[in-house]
């Protein structure tokens, strides 16, 4: 069968961010919301058939396949709920606050689809709290009266794994951030005991997108593995950092360019933010770049964020201030995360800011083996991912820190970014 | 992972408290690590073990360790 369009959408970017801000202006880009289309039961399958088809991954870090997502929420045995999860703890990442500023109502118009196809009548916008863009989505949703779900807006207290997705049903459910332990999973038993979807809201606005244009439009862009579009946050030493939207598959050297490339020699990219990897250059450049963690070194995009670090500053020393926030971001409830974590920081800022002596380095080895896999979430296992690339992308820097030598660049000004400690959220209520 | 058949034992990482009475009852699959919490081997567990393992699930104060079908963290 074909589905006529009310309106082509050209198969070139920007896709996402080609509508508007207000909701007129939005609906006169995409048009009205498609539910029409998907009425009824057969209707609701055909949604879920097209997002399959369409091979989405979602946008929040792990990048599974949102179709098969829905179609495991819709199969469940009560009335499931849907959460847009818009809370960006990943400091390295302002995407999903760009889009929800800059294209509100194709998130809304997303989630508004997707509960259509699993059956849910309530949708929760999770944000972090404290931040202007609560307010506004708060007056954008005032002009959804007419949608068939019932909205609610959720402040999340701003930590790293609050945003994970059993974090944001504990919150919903208990008014405590933390996470808790699997199963059962938020799909299968989540918000109220309802099968929950919890989905990103990048990866909701392309739900919106795929309704409205079918999965044929969306694969014209993105590798076979990695449809459609994605956005990234841009950081670092490069001409124009900013929130950009590319088709995976690029390179990461294209992908830089993008950003008006490098403002001074580069050492390494970190991609995919803090549970992500660094990739050294100059081999890096060519890497194409997507959600799919099959890619060489397991390199992903994760939540998009892609850091540029320049030469001049000592891949070690960041890692060690990051590795320690995110043991300071510990929701301390598993031994081996509450413990592990602080002391992987306190081996690694050893080894970056003192004499690497070989027996900080073996230890560290063997702690980072110890600690992985064995939290309730998976906050110890990005954080060791993290570390475990910086010593084998900077292996040859840890040499030098081990001669007795630290490098000039431990004393240079950060670049991968951290939250200041005043604006983070010292609880979990 | 999960398609494999046998019993696996399993342990809840936030019900957890150290108290390492079921490394005591099984050091076959249980040791601990530098913090006091076990290691726990998740591959299905051999029939002459069974039994053991079932005994340490009991003897854990906080319900935290589970002999279980299923693995968690599984998608
Ligand atoms: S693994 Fe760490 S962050 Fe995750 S629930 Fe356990 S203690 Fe909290
Ligand atoms: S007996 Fe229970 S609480 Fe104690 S270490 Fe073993 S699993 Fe943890």
């Amino acid at each position: 069968m074909t589905i006529m369009l009310e309106r082509a959408m050209p198969a070139t970017l920007p896709r996402l961010l080609a509508g508007g801000r207000r909701l007129a202006e939005h609906r006169s880009t995409y048009g009205a919301m498609p539910l029409a289309r998907y009425a009824g039961e057969a209707g609701r399958q055909r949604l879920i058939d097209e997002v399959l088809g369409a091979g989405l991954r979602g946008r929040g870090g792990a990048g599974f396949p949102t179709g098969r997502k829905l179609a495991t929420v819709a199969g469940g045995d009560k009335r499931p709920v849907v959460i847009a999860n818009g809370c960006e703890s990943e400091p390295a990442s302002r995407k999903d606050r760009m889009l929800l500023t800059a294209a509100p109502h194709l998130v809304l118009d997303g989630a508004v689809l997707a509960a259509h196809a699993v059956g849910a009548d309530r949708v929760m916008l999770c944000v972090e709290r404290g931040s202007s863009l609560a307010d506004r989505l708060e007056r954008e949703l005032t002009q959804r009266r007419d949608d068939p779900v019932k909205w609610r807006l959720v402040r999340v207290p701003r930590r790293y794994v609050a945003s994970e997705e059993s974090a944001l049903v504990h919150y919903i459910n208990s008014g405590d951030a933390r996470p808790t332990a699997v199963p059962p999973r938020p799909f299968e038993r989540g918000v109220g005991g309802r099968p929950t979807l919890v989905d990103n809201v990048e990866t909701l606005a392309h739900i919106a997108l795929i309704a409205a244009y079918g999965a044929y439009w969306f694969r014209e862009l993105g590798t076979e593995s990695d449809p459609g579009s994605t956005l990234v946050t841009i950081s670092g030493a490069v001409a124009q950092p900013n929130v950009y939207e590319i088709a995976p598959g690029m390179r990461l050297g294209e992908v830089l360019d993008a950003a008006g490339g490098a403002t001074e020699p580069l050492s390494a990219v970190l991609v995919g933010g803090y549970f992500g990897t660094w990739v050294s250059l100059p081999d890096g450049w060519s890497l194409p770049l997507s959600h799919d963690r099959s890619g060489p070194g397991g390199t992903t995009l994760g939540a998009g964020a892609i850091v540029a670090l320049p030469a001049g500053a000592c891949g070690l020393a960041e890692t060690a201030r990051v590795a320690r926030y995110l043991a300071e971001e510990s929701a301390a409830q598993c031994g081996p995360c509450q413990f592990g974590l602080p002391a992987i920081a306190n081996d690694l800022a050893a080894v970056a800011f003192a004499r690497c002596d070989p027996a900080t380095r073996q230890r560290l080895t063997r702690r980072i083996g110890m600690v992985t896999g064995r939290g309730a979430c998976r906050h110890p296992d990005g954080a060791t991912r993290l570390v475990n690339s910086a010593l084998t992308t900077f292996a040859a820097d840890l040499e030098t820190h081990m001669d007795g030598w630290t490098c000039t660049g431990v004393s240079r000004d950060p670049i991968l970014p951290l939250p200041d400690k005043r604006h983070r959220d010292k609880g979990w209520k | 992972m999960s398609d494999e058949p046998g019993l696996r034992l399993q342990v809840d990482p936030i019900a957890c408290v150290a108290h390492a009475s079921c490394r005591e009852l099984l050091p076959e699959r249980i040791t601990l690590d530098e913090w006091g919490y076990p290691i726990i081997s998740t591959d299905p567990l051999p029939p002459d073990l069974v039994s053991h393992a079932r005994r340490a699930v009991a003897a854990c104060p906080t319900l935290a360790l589970r002999v279980d079908g299923k693995l968690a963290r599984q998608r």
